[in-house]
C-alpha cells in the first residue's frame, strides 16, 4: 500500500518542507516589531548614557547623580507620588465604598460622574487650577484678597501641595474604578454569612470586605503611583514658574534648554535611567503586594449586595460627593470654557466680556492650532489602527500560538507601559535621529513611532482579553473543516474579536488625542499636537486662546468617550 | 469511508507524555469507542488523528494515506486530512448561522454553490435541524448546537468522523436521544466513527467495538460491547464497565472462604478451575445478586460472631444495613463479615417479594461471578 503512495510523496515532502507556517511567520513579525519600537529606544538610552564614542564612560551618569538639582527633582518626584498615591487611594476607596456598598441615592449617575476626572487631561486641569489659584492672578485668590482686603492669597497652586492636589483630582479614579469593580463582583453571601455568624457592620467591613478588596486597592494604588512618578503635565504647568522640578520635567528642561544638542539629550537620558529605576522599583513592589493576596472568591457575575444604611448621614454624604465633583470636574471645566470665551485674561467673567473670537481663532485663523488638531487626529487614528492591529497580532501569538519564547514577547509588549512617556521620547529621539541612517526628527513619523510604542501595552491587554474568550476549539474546528491556519484566523477568530478590537481602537485613540509628554519632546515646527499647541500657546501667555483650544480638545475627547460607550454597550447587548 | 491505523504513536505536551507507543486499528465503517477515565489520553488520540497534536513518534494512517509519521517526517495539516471532528464544547461558530456553519467545509473545498446547498439541506434534515437553518447558535439549545456540530463534521468528511465526548454536557434525556441519533447516522452513512468518552453507558450503546483505556493511556481490552461485558479481561475493565462488588475471598485447602479477620465464612460457590490456594476477589454486579428472607434462627447466627455463613441451602448470609429506594430499583447494602456488598433489585420484583428492611438477615445468591487477583482503582 505504501508503495502505491509514491505519487503523493512529493506532495508530502512539500508539506513537510513548508516549515515556515502562518504561526511562525506571525511570531517573527511580532518579535521584529517589538524590537524596533520598544527594545531599540531603551537600548539606545542605555548605550548613550554609559558609552561615549564606543567606550564605556560612567562619568556623565555619576555627575548627573550627584548634581543637587537633580537629587532635588528626584526627591520632589518621590514626595509628590507618595502623597498622590496615599491620598488618592483613600479618596478612591471612600467613594467606591460609598457608591458600592451604601444606600446613597443616584448611584448610576454618581458612578459615571466619578469616572469623568479619569478622562479629563490632567494638564488641562492644571491650567484651570492655575487660572483659579495662581498666587496673584488666580480668580479665587483675587476674590479672596478682595474679600479680606489682605495681600495673602488663599492658596498658592504653584507649590508641591498644589501639584499633589491637582494630580490627586485626576488619579483617584484608578483606585475608584478597580475597587468598584471588585465590590461589584464580590459574592455578597460572604458578607452576609459573617453577619449571620454574629459579626456587626464594622467588623464585617474590617474583617471581610476590606481583605477581599485589598488586591484591587493595591492594583489601583500602583497605577496611581506609576502614573504620578512619570507624570509630566501638571508639574510642568504648575511647577516651572516657581522653580519646582520633578524628574520628568527636569528631563524635559535639560533637553529643551540644550535646544536639542546631543549633550543635552545625553543628560536627559541619564536622568531617564534614574526615573526608570524608580518606576521599576515601584513595579517590583506591586508584584510583591499583588502576589500576597489573591482570592478566588470574587466572581465574574454581579449580584445584589447587602447595602449599608446611611440614615442621617445620607444627606451629608451626598453633599460631600457633589462638592467633590464640583471641585474636581465642574469648576475646572467651567474655568476652561469660561476663560476660553473671555476677551482677555484677567477681565471679570461677565457676559459683556465674552466673545467667540478665541474659538474662531483656534479653529479657523491660527495655522498652528488648526495644524495641531489635524495632526492629533492623524496621529491618534493612525497609531490606534496600527497599534490595534499589531497588538492583536502579538496577543494572538502569545495567547493562541504559545511559542517557546512567548514570555519574552509578553515582557517586551508590557515594557513601554512601565517606561514613562518622557523617557520613551528620549529613546525615540536617540534612535530615529539618524543613528540608523534614518532621520525622522521634526517629522510626524517620529511621533507616530513613539505613540505606537507607548500604547502597544494597551492594545495587547485588550486584545488578549478578547482572544481568551475565543475558545481554541473554534479555530481547530475550522482547521478540520478544511481551512488553513490563515483562513481560520480570517473566517473565525477575527470576526469574533472584532468588537474587542473596536473598543481597543478607542482605548488608544482617546489617550493619544490628549497626549502631551512624548509629543512635547518630539514635535517639529509643523508637527505640533493638540496637547503641545495648548501647552505652548499657554506658555507664551495667550491664555484665552489656550483655553479655547483646550475646550475644543475636551469636546473631542468627550465625544470619543461617548462613542466608545455606545460601541461597548452594543457589544454587551448581543 | 476509510480505516484508521495508529502505529505506536507518541504524543508529548512539553515534557509530559500524554500518549506513548499507542497502537490501534479502526476498521473501515465501524464505530469504535475509546473508553477510559479522565485523563487517560483518549482525547489526545483523537487530536493526533485530526492533526491537532503533533507526533513525537509513530505513524498515523487514514485510508491508504500516511497523514503523520515521525520517522518519515510527514505531517499533513488538519485541513488536508479530510476528517470531521465534533468537539466536546461543540465549537459551533457563534457568528455564523446554522447553515453557514455547516456550509463552511464545503466552501473551503470549493464545492459549487448549488450542490453545496443541497448537501447542507440534506444533512441538516438528517440531524433534524432542517427548520433551524437561519438561526444563530445562541438561539439554539445545547442539544441543537451539538447536532449542528455533528452535521458540520459529517459534511466535512465522508470518511472519518471523530467525536470527543460530545454528549457529556447534555442533560440525561437529550443524551439518551442523541446517542441513538449518532448510531442511526453512522448506520445510514457507513462512515467510520471514533468516539471518545468516559461514560460506559454511551459506549455500550453506540459502539461496534470498544477500546478500554487505563490512566496510563494503554488499551486494556478491545472488543465488541457484548464481549467486554461477558468477558472482561481484568478487574480494571470489569469495574469500569459498571457498578461492581469485589468480595475478598481466599482458597484454603481447596475450599473457598470470604476473608474476614480470623473467622472464616464459607463462600458457597465452586472453586474456579485452575486456581490454587491464596487470596483473590470474587467480582459480581449488584443486579446479579438475589436476596431472600432467612428463617429467624439463621438470623441469630448472623448477629452472633460469624455474621453469616452457608445456610441450609448453601447460600451466603448477610445483614441488611441500608435500604435505598432509587425509583425503578431498590438498592441494599448487605454486610457479610467485614465486607459490604451492594445489591440492586428491580422495584417491581422487590414489591412482589416484599422489600427487605434494615436490620433483617437475608440470604444472598450470586450469579455470574468472576474471579480476579486484584481490585484496581478506576479513577
Amino acid at each position: 500500500m505504501r508503495a502505491g503512495q509514491s505519487p503523493r510523496g512529493s506532495e508530502l515532502r512539500r508539506m513537510e518542507g513548508s516549515r515556515f507556517n502562518t504561526g511562525q511567520l506571525l511570531l517573527v513579525i511580532s518579535t521584529v516589531i517589538l524590537i524596533i519600537t520598544v527594545v531599540l529606544p531603551v537600548a539606545m538610552i542605555v548605550y548613550n548614557v554609559f558609552f561615549y564614542k564606543w567606550s564605556f564612560d560612567w562619568s556623565l551618569f555619576a555627575s548627573m547623580l550627584t548634581d543637587p538639582d537633580n537629587l532635588a527633582a528626584m526627591w520632589n518626584t518621590v514626595k509628590i507620588s507618595f502623597f498622590v498615591t496615599t491620598l488618592g487611594t483613600v479618596v478612591g476607596l471612600f467613594f467606591a465604598w460609598l457608591i458600592g456598598r451604601s444606600d446613597i441615592p443616584l448611584k448610576g449617575l454618581m458612578k459615571s460622574l466619578f469616572v469623568i476626572p479619569y478622562m479629563f487631561p490632567p494638564f488641562i486641569g492644571a491650567m484651570a487650577w492655575g487660572l483659579l489659584l495662581a498666587p496673584r492672578s488666580g480668580y479665587i485668590n483675587k476674590m479672596f484678597m478682595a474679600l479680606t482686603g489682605g495681600r495673602t492669597p488663599l492658596f498658592n497652586i504653584n507649590t508641591l501641595a498644589g501639584i499633589v492636589f491637582v494630580e490627586l483630582c485626576y488619579y483617584f479614579p484608578f483606585v475608584f474604578i478597580q475597587v468598584s469593580g471588585a465590590l461589584e463582583r464580590m459574592d455578597p453571601t460572604l458578607e452576609e454569612s459573617a453577619r449571620i455568624a454574629g459579626a456587626n457592620q464594622m467588623t464585617v467591613i474590617r474583617r471581610i470586605t476590606m481583605p477581599l478588596v485589598v488586591p484591587a486597592i493595591a492594583a489601583g494604588a500602583m497605577l496611581i503611583l506609576i502614573s504620578s512618578l512619570s507624570h509630566f503635565g501638571v508639574p510642568a504647568i504648575l511647577g516651572f514658574s516657581n522653580g519646582i522640578f520633578t524628574l520628568p520635567t527636569k528631563i524635559y528642561e535639560l533637553i529643551y534648554r540644550a535646544s536639542g544638542s546631543f549633550e543635552g539629550i545625553r543628560r536627559g537620558a541619564s536622568l531617564s535611567i534614574l526615573l526608570v529605576a524608580v518606576v521599576v522599583l515601584a513595579l517590583a513592589l506591586q508584584r510583591r503586594v499583588l502576589r500576597a493576596g489573591r482570592y478566588d472568591i470574587i466572581r465574574g457575575k454581579s449580584m445584589r449586595p447587602m447595602l449599608i444604611k446611611l440614615r442621617g448621614w445620607k444627606a451629608p454624604m451626598l453633599l460631600v460627593c457633589f462638592v467633590f465633583l464640583a471641585i474636581t470636574v465642574i469648576l475646572p471645566l467651567f474655568t476652561i470654557f469660561g476663560v476660553g470665551f473671555l476677551k482677555a485674561y484677567g477681565v471679570p467673567m461677565k457676559l459683556a466680556n465674552m466673545t467667540l473670537n478665541n474659538f474662531k481663532y483656534v479653529l479657523f485663523e491660527s495655522r498652528m492650532a488648526r495644524d495641531s488638531i489635524r495632526n492629533s487626529f492623524f496621529l491618534s487614528i493612525t497609531s490606534a489602527v496600527i497599534t490595534m492591529l499589531v497588538g492583536t497580532m502579538i496577543a494572538y501569538v502569545i495567547v493562541k500560538i504559545q511559542p517557546r519564547g512567548k514570555g519574552v514577547l509578553e515582557v517586551l509588549g508590557i515594557l513601554p507601559y512601565s517606561i514613562p512617556g518622557i523617557v520613551l521620547a528620549v529613546g525615540v529621539i536617540l534612535t530615529w535621529s539618524g543613528a540608523f541612517y534614518l532621520n525622522l526628527y521634526n517629522t510626524i513619523w517620529i511621533i507616530l513611532i513613539a505613540y505606537i510604542a507607548r500604547y502597544m501595552a494597551f492594545s495587547m491587554k485588550s486584545a488578549s482579553a478578547s482572544l481568551e474568550q475565543v475558545h481554541d476549539s473554534l479555530e481547530e474546528a475550522s482547521r478540520t473543516c478544511g481551512a488553513s491556519h490563515f483562513e481560520s484566523l480570517l473566517d473565525v477568530t477575527l470576526p469574533l474579536i472584532r468588537p474587542g478590537m473596536v473598543a481597543g481602537f478607542f482605548l488608544i485613540f482617546l489617550p493619544a488625542m490628549r497626549e502631551l509628554t512624548t509629543s512635547l519632546l518630539l514635535y517639529g515646527p509643523f508637527t505640533r499636537t493638540m496637547g503641545v499647541a495648548i501647552y505652548s500657546i499657554n506658555e507664551e501667555g495667550y491664555t484665552v486662546q489656550a483655553c479655547a483650544l483646550a475646550g475644543v480638545a475636551i469636546i473631542i475627547i468627550v465625544l470619543g468617550e461617548l462613542l466608545l460607550r455606545f460601541v461597548t454597550r452594543e457589544r454587551r447587548g448581543q | 469511508m476509510a480505516e484508521v491505523k495508529l502505529d505506536r504513536i507518541t504524543v508529548q505536551y512539553g515534557e509530559k507524555t500524554a500518549i506513548g507507543d499507542f497502537s490501534l486499528h479502526v476498521r473501515d465503517g465501524e464505530c469504535l469507542t475509546l473508553l477510559g477515565p479522565s485523563p487517560c489520553g483518549k482525547t489526545t488520540v483523537l487530536r493526533a488523528i485530526a492533526g491537532l497534536a503533533k507526533l513525537a513518534g509513530g505513524e498515523v494512517t487514514i485510508g491508504s494515506r500516511v497523514v503523520a509519521s515521525k520517522d518519515r517526517r510527514i505531517f499533513i495539516p488538519p485541513e488536508k486530512r479530510n476528517v470531521g471532528v465534533v468537539f466536546q464544547d461543540y465549537a459551533v461558530w457563534p457568528h455564523m448561522t446554522v447553515e453557514a456553519n455547516v456550509l463552511y467545509p464545503l466552501k473551503k473545498r470549493k464545492v459549487p454553490k448549488k450542490e453545496a446547498k443541497e448537501q447542507v439541506d440534506d444533512v441538516l434534515k438528517q440531524v433534524r435541524m432542517g427548520d433551524y437553518a437561519e438561526r444563530m447558535p445562541f438561539q439554539l439549545s445545547g442539544g441543537q448546537q451539538q447536532r449542528v456540530a455533528l452535521a458540520r463534521a459529517l459534511v466535512a468528511s465522508q470518511d472519518v468522523v471523530l467525536l470527543d465526548e460530545p454528549l457529556t454536557n447534555l442533560d440525561a434525556n437529550l443524551r439518551e436521544e442523541m446517542r441513538f441519533e449518532i448510531k442511526r447516522l453512522q448506520n445510514e452513512t457507513g462512515i467510520t466513527v471514533i468516539y471518545v468518552t468516559h461514560d460506559q453507558d454511551i459506549a455500550l450503546v453506540i459502539s461496534d467495538r470498544i477500546a478500554v483505556m487505563d490512566k496510563t493511556g494503554s488499551i486494556r481490552q478491545l472488543g465488541a460491547p457484548e464481549e467486554l461485558c461477558r468477558n472482561p479481561v481484568d478487574s480494571f475493565v470489569y469495574r469500569f464497565l459498571g457498578l461492581s462488588n469485589f468480595i475478598p475471598v481466599a482458597i484454603v485447602d481447596g475450599e473457598m472462604y470470604v476473608r474476614n479477620g480470623s473467622e472464616s465464612i464459607p463462600f458457597p460457590y465452586p472453586v474456579p478451575s485452575g486456581m490454587g490456594d491464596g487470596p483473590f476477589y470474587a467480582a459480581c454486579r449488584p443486579m446479579d445478586i438475589r436476596l431472600s428472607r432467612e428463617v429467624a434462627d439463621a438470623g441469630v447466627e448472623a448477629r452472633t460472631g460469624a455474621g453469616a455463613g452457608a445456610g441450609a441451602g448453601g447460600a451466603l448470609k448477610g445483614l441488611v444495613t441500608r435500604v435505598i429506594y432509587l425509583g425503578n430499583i431498590y438498592e441494599y447494602r448487605v454486610q457479610v463479615g467485614d465486607s459490604e456488598i451492594r445489591v440492586q433489585q428491580d422495584s417491581f420484583e422487590a414489591f412482589r417479594h416484599g422489600v427487605l428492611r434494615e436490620g433483617e438477615v437475608c440470604a444472598l445468591s450470586i450469579d455470574n461471578i468472576r474471579y480476579y487477583d486484584d481490585m484496581e482503582e478506576v479513577s
